[in-house]
């Protein structure tokens, strides 16, 4: 037999104490916001988890990770004629000229920052159905990420804590 | 802002118990504010961030990003979150005596 009895009123919580971020794009400027929230959280002390489903598994791909583009096609952001963006040399370019303006901000590379966060003690995760979908393995991965795991556990995770979906 | 007294020396903070000014700092105000963080005792270690972060700040304006703090302070990023668990720029920031970072890197 189960009861309900008069149950003590919580206290609203003044601080966020845990993130899991997902990332599920592969373009320069998908990753990178996931990646500068998760980095702020630690910076704060809050606990950070990063899940990376779809092409968001590029950002930790050993044969992709160094070589993340910006969108120059269909990418409303650009102010760009997508006629324009499908020119050769115009995702490298656009790629170039962001990386320098991150750089003078201190902002790093992807591998850097993959590793800057995992070194501050944020976890990274891949998601198991893209991991399938795109025939991937653990190997495929960087040391840094800790474990190939489904969207059940990804929620057992983030438990208690905030979810940003990018 | 206001003033406070830590380490029995009246000092000027924000309301997130940052100096305002570096000039009213000193060892025993850094020990201090550590304690109030849960941080027991100032090791060596913790103490080459802190001075890292202090000059840094003094010499250019801002205080360095997480990513300069474990490159050129001498401590790496695992342990600069190992000596100040709840986020070492920040923290280091407030012993030393220094506006909280602004950044967000």
């Amino acid at each position: 037999m189960t009861e309900l009895l008069e149950a003590p009123v919580a206290a609203e919580p003044k601080t966020i104490e845990k993130v899991a971020i997902v990332v599920s794009h592969g373009s320069l400027e998908g990753i990178y916001p996931g990646l500068i929230m998760a980095n702020g959280a630690r910076m704060e002390g809050i606990e950070a988890h990063l899940f990376f489903t779809f092409f968001g598994l590029d950002a930790i791909r050993k044969d992709r990770y160094e070589h993340i583009k910006v969108a120059t096609v269909g990418n409303p952001g650009m102010h760009m004629a997508s006629l324009i963006g499908v020119l050769p040399g115009m995702s490298w370019m656009a790629t170039k000229m962001m990386s320098k303006q991150m750089e003078k901000l201190d902002i790093p590379p992807i591998p850097e920052f993959i590793e800057l966060i995992s070194d501050s003690g944020g976890k990274l995760w891949a998601c198991k159905a893209s991991v399938d979908m795109f025939g991937l393995t653990k190997d495929s991965f960087v040391s840094q990420v800790e474990d190939v795991i489904t969207v059940g556990d990804f929620y057992e995770l983030a438990a208690g804590g905030q979810i940003i979906f990018t | 802002m206001t003033t406070m007294l830590i380490a029995e020396r009246p000092v000027d903070v924000d309301a997130e118990g940052f100096l305002t000014d570096p000039a009213q700092w000193n060892d025993e105000i850094a020990e201090a504010i550590a304690r109030d963080a849960g941080i027991v005792e100032l090791t060596p270690r913790h103490w080459q961030v802190v001075r890292f972060m202090r000059e840094r700040y003094l010499t250019s304006g801002t205080a360095p990003t997480i990513r300069a703090l474990g490159k050129e302070s001498g401590v790496p990023v695992k342990e600069l979150y190992e000596l100040f668990p709840k986020g070492p720029a920040k923290l280091a920031a407030k012993i030393g005596g220094i506006p909280k970072p602004k950044g967000c890197i």
